[in-house]
């Protein structure tokens, strides 16, 4: 193995030019990226450049307690090479993405199947075989793609016996609307809108990951102004989705007063991202160079104000909520992630912090505005859906305490700013802490300025697992708070 | 304790249900703008300025034709608004969008300025669903907005079972499917087969850009274009997502339960 390289380091929300990206020959490049994983990095993105020679494996790192993340590269390659994931678990969609999208096979991967693509009949996804337990007791129950709410498609197939989960396997790709695929030659004008929809509920944080992507590209960064903006934004999304789900989970476990004040509340904070923007949902809010709105001091103090009482009423509907003994006998020990296997598979977001690791891109990665704010990391350990609702409830609380700081002492000035053209042959990387955890955009741009490749990665795509994990050993019926403490997004998945 | 608190505080809260339809209609969020408006007859002769800043083609303007947006495709960014220089497409502000053909959401010549709203079902649908109608939701590639917003209708505020519509766990139950997502190819053989379930009379409605046309996504191979490509559409809802009220006023609208239209 080549010892001489190493992994090229940059901070979030900045570019380095492709040439000075290390490259290994393949079986070297999986070699080093599991050095570095073994020394305490963790794996944001893998993915696969064509080239005229075959195709380059990406690995993009971040070392969290060094606040800094790594890029190398393998020479461009055709056919097989060693899996990562036999040693570092977390690459294992990564690879299977890679096998689908490139075909390069990585041998010994445990469970290479379709993430995504599409059937023979092009009419559902290619789900391939799955993983069967036999016996005479055991049963098999399938649910999905369509549920019985108002919810994204998925299909779910559980190996039973009595009513003990032994495994689950969560099969997507129903939501596959080509979105990276498009990017290809982009930015496009439908560019912006469609990183607003990767995953609607989490508009802000993909749009301020492309946006930031296109400022670190162009060598610049968004007025200050707009920083401060989009992290408000960032928070007003944490807070509707983080309320909404605490009153699903209310509701799974028939704790009504919490159901119908929670599902009351979020739609107050989607308000509050309607007054600044329009749309509850935050579209038109973050555009590439700045912010598409402003929110002027008679928006401001209308936002304090309602801000003010929707979180007094989120605090009092918790309040019932953790009172009750009965909520928390069945949120304890139901569902656990151990903190060996959330490190293990790459968990990311409330579901890893639930596992007692401190990981946080607000803290970890500061870019934008969180250089200068910062709100305190909320851990629990347990690894269990009482932990995963603890965490969630004490980000409602911080980041609460961060928006009251925030809207008293804004930045003022420049809302937004020309951007340069993209710069040739530089490959930039954004991350953003967004509701659900670790939202990374990856850009590589060809001679032109254009985008060359494109990679997303939603938290979901590193915590779908954790969701499949918790679920063994536990009761089929606690299948839908399990899932509502994940609560995780399948369009952010399937792309 | 808990028990006589929790009472306490839910008497102190009160009924959280807003008084529309029987009062008025919640304000939209004054930058959202509404419904559009086109008045082709204002536009300047050689004037092309909107076509090329929407996103998602929503506008054409063929050689010597009037200008035509289909508000079917459109995202409400309101970048057509902005550029036009004799204010030709303007916000109106309102809630009101839901339509029964989808021509009506073309907007543009002379008479046709507006969406022309939908009208209430036959007499007989309207026996069979205007006080019970129950629905199966199918996300068909839909990014979790317009599910959202269509959820929200569930929650105190909007208590939309105090007009008889439910969603129900399956479509056995259900009268008709309501549509999200722009449908995509991976999502085609899923709601054929949950449309098939459905018993008959049946009826479907799109909810949004991409159930309508695509949306954001319109033209990808991936995805097919709207709900119409797979199954016949009866009720078209836009927006990206569309407010709640606007779901609410095209399903009130469609069951003939609005006394004033």
């Amino acid at each position: 193995m080549n010892t001489t390289l190493e992994f090229a380091l940059l901070a979030n929300a900045t570019s380095l030019p492709w040439t000075a990206i290390p490259a290994w020959p393949a079986a070297d490049f999986v070699l080093a990226t599991a050095t570095e994983l073994n020394r305490g990095a963790r794996l944001c993105a893998w993915f696969g450049v064509p080239e005229s020679a075959g195709t380059c494996l990406v690995a993009v790192l971040a070392f969290d307690a060094d606040n800094t993340l790594a890029v190398g590269r393998s020479q461009p390659f055709t056919g097989a090479y060693p899996a990562l994931t036999t040693i570092h678990p977390q690459a294992h969609l990564f690879e299977r993405e890679v096998w689908e999208q490139h075909g390069l096979k990585p041998e010994g991967h445990p469970w290479l199947k379709p993430v995504r693509r599409a059937n023979e009949t092009g009419n559902a996804p290619a789900n391939g075989e799955f993983f069967r337990v036999e016996g005479g007791e055991v049963h098999e129950v399938a649910v999905g793609p369509v549920h019985a709410g108002i919810i994204e498609p998925g299909h779910f197939r559980f190996q039973c016996a009595g009513e003990e989960v032994l495994h689950l396997e969560i099969a997507l790709g129903y939501q596959h609307r080509g979105v990276e695929e498009a990017l290809t030659g982009g930015p496009h004008l439908a560019t912006m809108c469609q990183m607003e929809t990767v995953a609607g509920d989490t508009t802000i944080a993909h749009a301020t990951a492309h946006a930031t992507i296109l400022e670190a590209l162009a060598g610049t960064e968004a007025p200050l102004r707009a920083q401060w903006l989009r992290a408000v934004a960032l928070e007003l999304e944490r807070l509707a989705n983080h309320t909404g789900d605490m009153g699903a989970l209310a509701g799974d476990v028939a704790f009504l007063p919490t159901l119908s004040a929670c599902g009351k509340i979020r739609g107050d904070f989607l308000n509050l991202t309607a007054l600044i923007c329009g749309n509850r949902f935050g579209r038109g809010l973050v555009r590439p160079g700045g912010c598409g709105r402003d929110l002027e001091s008679e928006r401001a103090t209308q936002l304090n104000e309602r801000l003010k009482s929707a979180l007094a009423d989120t605090q009092q509907a918790l309040a019932w909520f953790w009172d009750a003994a009965s909520v928390r006998a069945r949120f304890e020990l139901t569902g656990t992630v151990s903190h060996r296997q959330a490190n293990e598979i790459g968990l990311v977001g409330p579901a890893a912090r639930a596992c007692g690791l401190v990981r946080d891109v607000r803290y970890d990665h500061p870019a934008g505005w969180h250089r200068f704010a910062q709100a305190p990391v909320a851990v629990w350990p347990g690894g269990d859906v009482f932990a995963r609702a603890k965490v969630r409830a004490l980000e409602i609380e911080r980041s609460g305490e961060y928006l009251r700081e925030q809207m008293a002492a804004p930045a003022e000035g420049e809302l937004r700013s020309e951007l340069a053209p993209p710069a040739p042959g530089t490959l930039a990387v954004a991350l953003v802490e967004g509701w659900r955890g670790e939202v990374c955009h990856v850009a590589l741009t060809n001679a032109a300025g254009r985008f060359r490749r494109y990679k997303i990665i939603d938290p979901s795509f590193h915590n779908w697992m954790g969701l499949a994990l918790a679920l063994r050993g536990t009761a089929i019926s606690d299948f839908p708070i399990c899932n509502k403490s994940f609560n995780l997004s399948y369009c952010g998945f399937d792309l | 304790m808990f028990v006589i608190d929790t009472i306490a505080h839910r008497l102190k809260r009160g009924c959280q249900t807003m008084a529309y339809p029987d009062g008025p209609a919640p304000a939209l969020p004054d930058r959202h703008g509404g419904a559009l408006k086109v008045e082709a007859a204002k536009c300047a002769d050689d004037c092309n300025a909107c076509v090329p800043v929407c996103p998602t083609q929503a506008i054409t303007r063929p050689g010597g034709k009037p200008v035509a947006l289909d508000l079917g495709r459109c995202i409400f960014c309101a970048a057509c608004v902005e550029v036009c220089p004799t204010q030709a497409i303007t916000q109106t502000g309102d809630h009101r969008m839901a339509v029964r053909c989808r021509e009506d959401l073309v907007l543009g010549e002379p008479g046709k300025e507006q969406v022309r709203l939908a009208v209430a079902l036959d007499a007989k649908l309207r026996k069979l669903f205007g006080r019970s109608l129950r629905l199966r939701q199918v996300s068909a590639g839909g990014c979790a907005a317009c599910e959202a917003d269509t959820n929200v209708l569930g929650t105190i505020g909007w208590d939309l079972g105090r007009f008889g519509i439910q969603f129900v766990a399956s479509p056995r139950h259900a009268d008709g499917l309501l549509i999200t997502g722009p449908v995509t190819k991976n999502m085609e053989l899923a709601l054929q087969k949950t449309y098939a379930a459905v018993p008959s009379p049946k009826i479907v409605i799109a909810v949004g850009a991409c159930a309508i046309a695509g949306g954001p996504f319109i033209g990808h191979p991936q995805i097919l274009n709207g709900a119409a490509s797979v199954v016949p559409v009866d009720l078209f809802i836009p927006g990206c997502p569309p407010h709640p009220l606007t779901i609410l006023d095209g399903l009130l609208r469609w069951l003939d339960r609005l006394e004033t239209p």
